[in-house]
């Protein structure tokens, strides 16, 4: 076993059982807590699988935005409930419906990786131009350019429905 | 292999050393020009002109009492103080401190990291340390540290924002986010030059973030007695301290490898002065600039310090970095 | 030759030793320091009284919408950094591009500012 594949298993493992730290804790905060390692867990994976960008992106936006996002909505409801909400609200059907869409999506790349076809073409193209940030800069800006546009208006419209929400008690 | 293991481990802890030093001497500074500012000698009693304070600070705080609320949540009580330390460290890894030495006809290279995204890596590394803020402030189950603490992220998290912006700049004059490369590239002009703007709205979205006057409301005395640290006492407030200082002193070492030359001597005929010299020097002047800031102007109003981030400095660094996009354009001939 | 370890290995000693140094000053504190506790010393600070009621603090809206902007505009500066990497190489295609992409984002952003998210009262 090589040292990479060493530190996989090691990050891999680490990441899965802060994950299921998350689910399994009662208490709200301790729960985004974990949440936090495991992002930072999945971001060294993502350095391994040299991805650094999407390492990079994936401390700044999820590890630093997300979860603040969360502990405030924990904070939101009260600090004393916040350590007493109960957990399953009846969404179960929901959740079940999500794990069999991941798995599925886990099982096809699985299932490509054992028929020995290329999982994806951009990650081959991206090898071009050096390193991670270049390839999806090279790559988002030319080839994907009306999908990035596209991110813009999706931005947009996340802004305008959020303070549409909060609308009426900012006005008060 | 073991040998530059050995290597790495070595240098780290020559610079978590250096940083520790920085930290201390850092308290002592903040109160000797807090105490020159204001007409007076500042602390002057342990050893010649106080310079052995640091050390009787660190001694008294280890024999200190350590109170743990009775109300608080115990696990994460302890967590936070520890993670505030973390960031500054983790950042330690990408910090061009000089170019490379060679020790017995073996060139090593100063950095202890050459990542390719050194920048978005301490830009991640950093915004962790809004949780050090906002389980400190939760944890305590007391009302004055989690009107801070809730205070405080909001202010953080902004100025984040601002200070990802601002380097948007200095990357596209450069093409890369490797620090080392970014201070190759300031060899002859520094990038302060080319990019006035970007270093201001840097420095502002620095102090900025890391609560100190005239930014300083989470700690704001007169209405939240302490901020988000109220409850904590002895070694734990320490932590929180400690790991204060040494973000400042890292974003000052940042900010002298994105704009200030990193290693390199101001006019030629002084590089006779290595290296790593200047960038401490530098780094220590940028960590003077954030004191005598502190000490001179007086603190903003909350609803001041959200509607100057979001409604002025967000505004001035989009322009900036459109202003950017069309002077490369220029330069290379393009339109 | 310093190439052939991964950049990222002195991350994870920093992380061990900053952890370290964490644990080791607080352990060396809990051996050496005294501990007198008593009811009063252990309530939360509430000036001098008796907490009069437990900290249940209703948040301002305003914070969630600060943070929910925030998290926005970082997923845009996200897209900035391989851009501005780029930029040398995208030429004035880069630029346009860039701007289109900003004036979009601008019209939530005067949106948020004229229905007054971004005011603090």
């Amino acid at each position: 076993m090589s040292w990479t594949q060493f530190f996989f298993y090691v990050f891999a493992g680490l990441s899965l059982l802060c994950a299921l730290m998350v689910v399994t804790r009662r208490n709200a905060v301790h729960s985004a807590i974990f949440l936090i390692i495991t992002f930072f867990f999945m971001a060294a994976v993502f350095v391994i699988l040299k991805a650094e960008l999407l390492a990079a992106v994936q401390v700044l936006v999820y590890a630093g935005g997300v979860v603040s996002l969360m502990l405030y909505v924990i904070m939101l409801v009260k600090a004393e409930e916040a350590s007493q909400v109960k957990q399953n609200l009846g969404q179960i059907a929901i959740a079940a419906f999500i794990a069999l869409l991941l798995a599925l999506q886990v099982g096809s790349i699985v299932y490509l990786y054992f028929a020995q076809k290329p999982a994806g073409k951009a990650a081959v193209e991206a090898l071009k131009y050096g390193g991670n940030t270049e390839g999806i800069g090279a790559l988002l800006y030319t080839k994907y350019l009306f999908p990035f546009e596209v991110a813009s208006v999706l931005l947009l419209a996340a802004m305008v429905g959020a303070i549409v929400l909060a609308k009426n008690r900012l006005e008060r | 292999m073991v040998e530059i293991v050995i290597v790495t481990i070595v240098k780290l802890l020559i610079y978590f050393g250096i940083m520790l030093l920085f930290v201390a001497y850092g308290t002592l500074a903040e109160r000797k020009v807090a105490g020159h500012i204001q007409d007076r000698l500042g602390p002057y009693h342990c050893g010649p002109h106080g310079i052995l304070q640091p050390l009787a600070d660190g001694i008294k705080l280890f024999f200190k009492e350590d109170i743990v609320a009775s109300a608080s949540d115990k696990f994460v009580y302890f967590l936070a103080p520890a993670l505030a330390v973390v960031p500054p460290v983790l950042v330690l890894a990408v910090i061009p401190i000089g170019d490379s030495i060679t020790i017995g006809g073996k060139t090593i290279p100063l950095a202890v990291a050459d990542v390719n995204i050194a920048l978005l890596y301490f830009l991640g590394v950093t915004s962790l340390t809004v949780y050090a803020i906002m389980l400190g402030g939760w944890a305590g189950n007391s009302k004055y540290p989690l009107l801070g603490g809730l205070r405080s992220a909001a202010q953080f998290i902004s100025y984040e924002l601002i200070l990802g912006l601002s380097i948007i700049g200095v990357v596209m004059l450069v093409g890369s986010f490797n620090l080392i490369d970014i201070v190759r590239y300031q060899k002859d002009m520094w990038l302060v030059i080319k990019q006035p703007v970007a270093f201001i709205t840097y420095m502002i979205a620095a102090i900025a973030e890391l609560n100190r006057a005239p930014f300083d409301l989470p700690e704001a005395e007169s209405e939240l007695v302490g901020g988000y640290h109220t409850e904590y006492s002895s070694m734990k407030f320490a932590l929180f301290f400690l790991g204060e200082y040494a973000n400042m002193v890292v974003s000052s070492a940042i900010a002298t490898a994105l704009f200030l030359g990193g290693w390199y001597a101001p006019v030629h005929w002084l590089s006779f002065i290595p290296g790593p010299i200047w960038f401490l020097i530098k780094t220590f002047a940028l960590f003077f600039f954030m004191l005598w800031i502190r000490w001179t102007y007086p603190r903003l109003r909350y609803d001041q310090l959200m509607g100057m981030c979001w409604r002025f400095l967000m505004p001035v660094t989009l322009l900036n970095i459109l202003g950017t996009g069309l002077f490369v354009i220029l330069k290379n001939g393009g339109l | 030759m310093y190439q052939s370890i991964s950049p990222y290995i002195p991350v994870l000693i920093l992380l061990v030793l900053a952890l370290a140094f964490g644990v080791v000053t607080l352990m060396v504190a809990w051996l050496v320091r005294p501990s007198k506790p008593y009811d009063e010393k252990l309530s939360p600070y509430e000036c001098g009284i008796n907490p009069l009621m437990p900290a249940k603090i209703r948040v301002p809206i305003r914070f969630f919408v600060i943070i929910l902007l925030f998290l926005l505009f970082d997923v845009e500066a996200v897209f900035m950094y391989p851009w501005a990497a780029m930029y040398k190489k995208l030429g004035i295609w880069g630029f346009v591009e860039m701007f289109l992409f900003i004036v979009i984002l601008l019209v939530g952003y005067i949106y948020a500012w004229a229905k007054g998210a971004l005011e603090w009262e």
